[in-house]
């Protein structure tokens, strides 16, 4: 009997310490870092012999079911519908396909956001806060399906206009090498 | 070899003892942990819901205690507003879906039902034991996600939009949604058991008259269970498929409608309350009747209150929902409804008045129970009234108000009836009495603190107070009813601690008190018939055969003061 | 004994307890509705209360004619005349109680009917759309450049009917002013209209009344009772777009706003901010409080909300916002010249 409730303790304790990242609420933000997008490989051409600049950081972010639905309220609040659509682009290229120009790693789809792009990405560093930048580029991610379903936003209570994120089919995406990426 | 009527006696007595041989060894508990785990006995099972709802009530009451410290101080901190909302999501789920049904309902129909009837076991034995195993696997997977974080946020009830994709990520609202759908398998299961027992394995001789009205309330309820239950399974399969598959039923973007959760979900909501209230009014008037030694008073009134009250309970539930903009006459329909409602409990209230009105009281534990279920039944029951008018409900809904109401009714009322069950039925189940004193102790400690803790409550709600606040500091005008918010929480704290006493008295007289003769309370009811605690195959071979009513009680010429059921008639009335 | 310690006890404890007599309690009714709906409770309270005396008394009667504990059974008391008295006796408690049900109800409806419905009488119109977790105020008018837009604070002139248009943005909230009248809900995807008519001048605080999320303690609004001259003249100043700034840090402090993270959500009239996702702006400094009546509209309140707004009410929709120690000065002297 004592030992029935020795372990009956024993597991919960056990499950109590295996939180769940998934359901963070992330509501206090790191203070923002030194720019490491500088150091992000944008283009699959590199100059000369030198090597290939260190992989860049991973998006905290992208463990936080929370974090990507707030990345999806900040999509539409921040207007990106506006060019990209829900995914589908229009003045701005898709979102949802496996065809990245600059990159899908965090770091890029991160860079991207705050550096703007040629042909109309504009700038948004001193406009959007770092923390909203991953959490809007987690949410892109996850329009690909390069995010765990357990993270990725379901459906949002706008008109979808898009199968939700929990849908799309994985896009291994083809990076900036033109190669496809090994999946996650 | 069966017993036949040509058999001599000695032929009869070896029959009889071979038939018992036989049916303890078809009925025997087999043994390791897959026996454990397997049994159908309606007994075990019985016990097993009340002590794992037991469990549960006491989780749900730490979570309370956390929540009244938050509260106590404006400035408190102790919890940031997720953990807070966490917090009450959690203690409203698990007191409504994993206490009050599964306690009351589940647990003492169970045990009691059966050997009410006169019958062996109770039917679809393996129903019911699925019934105990489904209820736990919900309850586990509710807990088990407060403790990994995903324990649901979004309120008991979870209104969409809030609980729906967009506004809750993550998994905290399925495993809500996914909970709702065991439990209330699990109520259903034990639902069509009961109602099949009562209706269909009464002992030979048990008329529907003939009844104790404790079963009455339990084939109503079991009737309304089944009407119930499927329209919460309803509402969170919904809410799941708009979380999990990308369906609109309550997406207004897309054609959806966020009142179709409520009404779906208020339409089990109601009844649901009336079915965690209905076997505590049961219990009350049978115990009411057995420790007056009377009757009870107005038994076909009382069964036609029941069953109104099953009724009207289905019609009402738009009165949670008067401030949703809802069409004026809409209103003033489910006003008239839920005032009406008052009348059987009215009704009931009056009888058991009558039942205790010149009987010759036994002040034991579970009539001191009993008597504070009544006590608390009228205080909270009055403001139900009040509540029902819409231009009274536009102010108090959603306000400490509503809360003190429905603690004092259906929360404390059920507890009492909880704790007179559970003092009454000790000695049947496991052949030893509580101590009186403790348990005299326990209902002044707890009745008090009911009153402490919810009478002053009504005052937070007409201050303005409004429910779910995870702390008061941003809201200038509720900072003066700090003080009273203290005084709640230390009568709180007062009240859990002494249900310590409860707990001391539990343990130590399940290893050290009074072995209990077979009818200590001197009960005339079938269940009393039987040994405590009962064999494992309960009646066995005997078959009772019902010749009296179920409350023949100071019977002038009877050995004691009263006539056992299945006594041989023409004794008495 | 249990019955008249207990709940007399409470039920004059409700008459007694001393509340802050503020303008938010139904016992200090501003307008008629509440006047209405204070009535209506103090009606039903008191037949409530004289039942609950009458059920003490009932089984207190009971209680003390009981032989407890007595040995002998009673002698028999089965006779037709007192089971009749009984049954008499409990018949006609049912009859005065369906009685009473009865009248309470049709009190209930006239109440209702004085308090809600619609007014005819020239109203003023008042949209209201919840948000996460503040409140958009929207003046319509068919020109479009005579609505007033704004949020958290309500005016509207003393004596004049208002008439409320509910609408909700994101999840379901409730609009509820104590001292002015009942509840409505928010709901996404329907409008209902109610009304009221403040007689007393005055500011009269309201709360979100629906959980509505991690900040739903935090959703405060008030109404501004005003004389109608008063009223006017603050509808024509909400209209009018945001002042140009006079001083050089007012200046640098515009800029701040238009170049920082500030317009991504604000509008200011007047400006290149036009984004609809957090309050306008326009006019805060003509504010009483900000954060949706959490803070008082003063510059250390400001800065703080401004730095980190997470810290104040964790899980608003607001980033913190590191600005240097200048750029914060100027920002809130540009912010707190827009009257």
């Amino acid at each position: 009997m004592l030992r029935k409730i020795k372990f009956v303790l024993l597991a919960a304790t056990l499950i109590f310490l295996v939180s769940c990242k998934r359901e963070d609420r992330i509501l206090r933000q790191p203070p923002p870092s030194d720019e490491t997008f500088n150091t992000v490989q944008i283009s699959g051409l590199n100059p000369g012999a030198n090597p290939i600049p260190t992989p860049p950081p991973s998006n905290m972010y992208e463990e936080s079911a929370y974090a990507v639905s707030e990345g999806q309220k900040l999509y539409e609040q921040y207007n990106c519908v506006g060019c990209h659509a829900h995914g589908g682009g229009g003045i701005g290229p898709p979102l949802m396909d496996n065809n990245w120009i600059y990159g899908s790693e965090p770091g890029n789809v991160f860079a991207t956001i705050l550096q703007g792009r040629p042909n109309g990405m504009p700038s948004f560093r001193n406009r959007i806060p770092e923390y909203q930048a991953w959490e809007l580029a987690a949410y892109v991610r996850s329009m690909s399906g390069l995010l765990p379903k357990g993270v990725s936003p379901s459906r949002s209570d706008e008109m979808n206009v898009k199968p939700s994120e929990f849908q799309t089919p994985k896009q291994p995406p083809t990076g900036i090498t033109g190669q496809p990426e090994q999946p996650k | 070899m069966p017993v036949t009527d040509t058999m001599s006696a000695n032929e009869r007595e070896t029959s009889e003892s071979e038939l018992s041989l036989r049916l303890e060894r078809t009925w025997r508990q087999p043994g390791g942990i897959w026996g454990w785990f397997s049994d159908t006995d309606h007994k075990a099972i019985g016990i097993r819901f009340i002590v794992t709802a037991f469990i549960f009530f006491l989780l749900g009451g730490v979570l309370a205690a956390i929540m009244r410290l938050q509260l106590s101080r404006p400035e408190s901190s102790l919890v940031g507003p997720d953990l807070y909302n966490q917090l009450f999501t959690m203690h409203g789920s698990t007191m409504i879906f994993l206490f009050a049904v599964p306690m009351m309902f589940q647990g003492f129909g169970v045990y009691v039902v059966p050997m009410m009837c006169g019958a062996r076991n109770i039917a679809f034995p393996r129903l019911n034991a699925f019934s105990y195993y489904i209820y736990l696997g919900g309850a586990l997977l509710l807990w088990g996600g407060l403790l990994t974080n995903t324990g649901p946020d979004a309120g008991w009830f979870a209104y969409v939009p809030l609980s729906g994709p967009a506004y809750t990520p993550g998994h905290r609202t399925d495993i809500w949604a996914q909970m709702i759908t065991y439990t209330e398998v699990s109520a259903l299961g034990v639902a069509i058991c009961i109602a099949t027992t009562i209706l269909r394995h009464r002992a030979p001789g048990m008329t529907l008259n003939r009844m104790p009205i404790l079963l009455w309330e339990k084939l109503v309820i079991s009737i309304a269970v089944i009407f119930a239950m499927p329209a919460v399974m309803v509402a969170s399969s919904l809410l799941l498929l708009d979380r999990l598959v990308g369906t609109h039923f309550f997406n207004p973007a897309e054609g959806g409608d966020v009142l179709l959760y409520q009404h779906l979900f208020w339409f089990f909501g109601h009844p649901e309350v009336y079915i965690a209230i209905l076997p505590a009014m049961g219990i009350t008037s049978h115990l009411l009747s057995i420790f007056s030694r009377k009757p009870v008073f107005g038994y076909n009134a009382m069964v036609g209150a029941t069953v109104a009250i099953g009724a009207l309970g289905f019609m009402v539930w738009g009165h949670h929902m008067f401030v949703s903009g809802m069409n004026p006459y809409e209103g003033f329909a489910f006003s008239s409804l839920t005032t009406a409602i008052a009348v059987p409990s009215a009704v009931k209230v009056f009888n058991w008045l009558g039942t205790m009105y010149g009987g010759k009281m036994r002040l034991s534990t579970p009539m001191l129970f009993s008597i504070g279920f009544v006590s608390l039944f009228i205080t909270g029951g009055l403001t139900g009234p009040l509540l029902a008018q819409p231009a009274l409900d536009a102010y108090l809904h959603d306000t400490y108000f509503v809360v003190a109401h429905f603690h004092l009714i259906m929360a404390m009322a059920g507890l009492f009836a909880v704790f007179a069950a559970t003092y009454f039925w000790f000695p049947k189940m496991f052949g030893r009495m509580m101590n009186e004193r403790l348990g005299a102790l326990h209902f002044w400690i707890t009745l008090a603190g009911a009153y402490a803790i919810f009478v002053p409550m009504h005052l937070l709600g007409l201050a303005g107070s409004p429910r779910r606040y995870s702390e008061l500091t941003g809201v200038q005008y509720l900072t003066t009813t700090a003080p009273l918010q203290r005084f709640i929480t230390v009568a709180a704290i007062v009240t859990v601690g002494g249900q310590l006493v409860f707990l001391l008295n539990l343990f130590w007289s399940l290893f050290r008190g009074h072995k209990a003769a077979r009818n200590p309370w001197e009960c005339s009811t079938l269940e009393w018939t039987l040994s405590s605690p009962p064999p494992q195959v309960g009646f066995g071979d005997q078959n009772p055969v019902i010749a009296h009513g179920p409350y023949e009680y100071s019977v002038p010429g009877a050995e004691k003061d009263f006539v056992h059921q299945n006594a041989s008639g023409n004794r008495g009335t | 004994m249990t019955l008249l310690t207990s709940g007399v006890s409470g039920r004059l404890l409700a008459q007694a307890m001393p509340l802050e007599p503020g303008r938010h309690l139904i016992l200090h009714p501003g307008t008629p509705q509440s006047s209405h709906i204070e009535w209506l409770y103090w009606v039903i309270f008191w037949i409530t209360f004289a039942v609950f005396l009458l059920m003490i008394l009932g089984f207190t009667r009971a209680g003390a004619r009981a032989h407890v504990d007595a040995i002998e059974p009673l002698p028999v008391t089965k006779s037709e005349e007192a089971d009749r008295k009984a049954t008499w006796a409990v018949g006609s408690a049912v009859a005065v109680t369906v009685i009473t049900l009865f009248v309470v109800l049709v009190l209930s409806v006239v109440t209702g009917k004085r308090a809600g419905g619609l007014t005819s009488k020239n109203p003023i119109t008042i949209q209201i759309i919840g948000h996460q977790w503040w409140w958009e105020i929207v003046y319509p008018n068919p020109q479009a450049d005579q609505t007033v837009t704004t949020a958290n604070e309500i005016h509207v002139p003393v004596g004049t009917p208002v008439v409320i248009l509910t609408n909700s943005a994101d999840v379901i909230h409730s609009f509820w002013a104590p001292s002015i009248n009942g509840k409505r809900d928010l709901l996404p995807g329907y409008s209902s209209a109610f009304w009221f008519k403040v007689d007393e001048p005055g500011i009269y605080r309201g709360q979100c009344a629906e959980f509505c999320g991690l900040q739903h303690a935090h959703m405060g609004f008030s109404v501004i009772a005003e004389p109608v001259d008063q009223f006017q003249a603050w509808e024509q100043q909400q209209l009018k777009p945001a002042p140009d700034p006079t001083t050089p840090e007012a200046t640098r402090g515009r800029a701040v706003f238009l170049t920082h993270a500030c317009l991504m959500c604000h509008t200011i009239r007047g400006t290149d901010a036009g984004s609809r996702v957090g309050p306008d702006l326009t006019h805060l400094a003509s504010r009483n409080m900000i954060a949706a009546e959490t803070l008082p509209n003063s510059t250390g309140a400001l800065a703080g909300w401004i730095l980190d707004p997470q810290r104040i009410k964790p899980g608003v929709r607001m980033s913190p916002n590191p600005l240097a120690p200048d750029d914060l000065q100027a920002l809130i002297a540009y912010l707190r010249s827009l009257q």
